[in-house]
């Protein structure tokens, strides 16, 4: 296994930060999950595709705009127009669903470089996020497991609704070390806690 | 102003971006017809009420979108995929 290294490397600072009068209301962190892929699928072929995903990775996904799963181990999401991301601890998903997937069904991505794992969980998550987001993150309006696609200024974010406190943020790479800045500085006010 | 997104839902304006008058239609590529191409570059209906417009939710879903926008309320009264009506001009099965 090739060694992972994160772009937020030079400021990313474990430990207690900004007001913890009432203790941190979120705990952030980078996750570096083995695998981050892209399954585009072409028009109408949405069952059949989904149908691969199931075999491959167990994970199904309700009907619906931006519905997705999510388990410890594993996760997927709709985030557009027959367009899925999946997540995965293992590596290699890409590999093992494009093998899977009939090029007459749709196209995996990897995208595993190219993205950013963030994670923010506590009982301020959703006040943090709303801070930076112009969506809703209430529990009945972003049920736990459904995803997002928005964006802070320019920043592209994918977000999934990981637990009912919990959500996974997906940034491109490049951005990924500013938007860390900027998730810091939004949680300064309930305190955080980097692991 | 929000603008309801067929896959996202309502979203602020500042995810989206204007890509133009919605009621134009482009010459085949081939054509020759000057009048035709005039036509599309520069005629807009510039209505002041209900305006059919192309937007691209690009900070979020990237869709485009056909929006009916009324421009003196900036109520929007109507948004669809933009795909379903290329589907649709083109006579191809969705
Ligand atoms: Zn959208």
């Amino acid at each position: 296994m090739a060694d992972r290294l994160s772009p937020l490397e030079p400021v990313y600072r474990p430990g207690n930060h900004g007001n913890l009068a009432g203790g941190a209301g979120v705990v952030l962190g980078e996750r570096q999950p083995g695998s981050i892929v892209q399954l585009a699928v072409w028009s109408g072929q949405e069952r059949p595709a989904l149908a691969v995903m199931l075999d491959v990775t167990g994970m199904r996904l309700p009907d619906g705009a931006g519905s997705g799963s999510a388990r410890e181990d594993i996760a997927a999401f709709g985030f557009a127009p027959g367009r899925f991301l999946l997540v995965s601890e293992a590596e290699g998903l890409a590999d093992r669903l494009r093998a899977a997937l009939s090029e007459e069904l749709g196209t995996v991505t990897d995208l595993s470089h190219g993205r950013t794992a963030f994670r923010i969980a506590g009982a301020k998550a959703e006040w943090v996020l709303a801070k930076l987001f112009a969506i809703d993150f209430a529990l009945a309006a972003f049920p736990t497991g459904a995803g997002r696609s928005t964006s802070h200024h320019d920043i592209f974010a994918q977000i999934q609704r990981s637990g009912p406190e919990q959500f996974d943020l997906y940034v491109f790479r490049s951005f990924a070390r500013s938007f860390w800045h900027t998730l810091c500085r939004a949680a300064e006010e309930t305190g955080y806690e980097v692991r | 102003m929000l603008i309801p997104c067929p896959y996202c839902g309502q979203r602020d304006v500042s995810e989206f971006t204007y890509q133009g008058d919605g009621n134009r239609t482009r010459p085949n590529p081939s054509s020759t017809d000057r009048a035709a191409w005039n036509a599309y570059v520069y005629d807009r209906t510039n209505p002041a009420g209900e305006h059919r417009e192309i937007w691209q939710h690009s900070g979020g879903c990237r869709a485009h979108i056909v929006v009916v926008r009324n421009t003196l309320t900036h109520a929007v009264v109507a948004s669809s995929m933009a795909r379903a009506r290329t589907r649709a001009d083109r006579r191809e099965p969705t």
